[in-house]
């Protein structure tokens, strides 16, 4: 509908709801996937921070504020987006709300991802963000191609 | 096409890489259309220098204005509107790219 203020995807993940539960909330687990080396466990109203250990990003640290984690169903947390800039304070601004949502589908589990809020962030530093951003999308490509590749 | 991309953005960047610039672009970002008086109150900026920043940002297509009697409202150009989307592609790039590791961890 044109919003700008939320992301939603969607994906059908060919595991056990349990293994994916798991891949999402222990926090060893989603540093994994995630591409970060976080250095505490998730728990609501947790502040949890980490290294960015992906390829490009390693001089940044990733902050998390846990809200909720309802097991097996919903977990969620704010963060700052894009926060890309180290010599940038990005703490007085908005966060956004990232909630992972968890579903029974037929051959596996059904993972709904929502980032919203971003209609708080100031739109000189979505522009600034872009800016930042220039070289960012041949990691990014290159990130998909891998994983099209595997499949 | 990346390179041209880039060309045609650099004059937002430039206008926008200036903290006064920013601050009027900030003011503006709360949606109202706004007259150089107002945008002046409260800075330590004189008319001209407002108006001069102005000109800037409109050359660069970030603000427009439009007469409301005596007076010259600005508000940012709706077309910039298309950055914030723009955004929101490039972060849901970055969630694609993440799901992606994801299933590839889970299914693995």
């Amino acid at each position: 509908m044109g919003s700008t203020d939320r992301i939603e995807k969607k994906t059908l993940l060919r595991a056990p709801r349990a293994r994916v539960w798991a891949a999402l909330t222990d926090y060893e687990q989603f540093g994994r996937w995630f591409g970060v080396k976080l250095e505490g466990a998730f728990s609501p109203g947790a502040h949890v921070r980490g290294r960015i250990t992906s390829e490009g990003y390693e001089h940044l640290t990733m902050e998390m504020w846990v809200e909720k984690i309802e097991p097996q169903r919903l977990f969620s947390y704010r963060w700052h987006p894009y926060a890309i800039d180290p010599n940038v304070d990005y703490s007085k601004e908005p966060t956004t709300l990232v909630e992972f949502t968890l579903a029974e589908a037929r051959d596996g589990t059904e993972l709904t991802i929502v980032e919203s809020g971003f209609d708080a962030i100031p739109i000189a530093r979505r522009a600034k963000a872009l800016e930042m951003n220039a070289g960012g999308w041949e990691v990014q490509a290159k990130r998909i191609a891998e994983h099209v590749d595997a499949q | 096409m990346r390179s041209s991309a880039a060309a045609a953005k650099a004059p937002i960047f430039a206008a926008l890489g200036d903290e006064t610039r920013l601050a009027i672009v900030g003011k503006l970002a709360g949606g109202r259309a706004r007259s150089i008086a107002d945008l002046t109150a409260d800075t330590p900026l004189t008319r001209q220098a407002v108006t001069k920043h102005l000109r800037v940002l409109s050359d660069a297509g970030i603000v427009r204005h439009r007469r409301a009697g005596r007076e010259a409202l600005w508000e940012l150009d709706g077309r910039k509107i298309d950055e914030a989307k723009r955004f929101l592609d490039r972060i849901g790039a970055d969630w694609d790219a993440a799901l992606g590791r994801l299933k590839a961890f889970v299914e693995g």
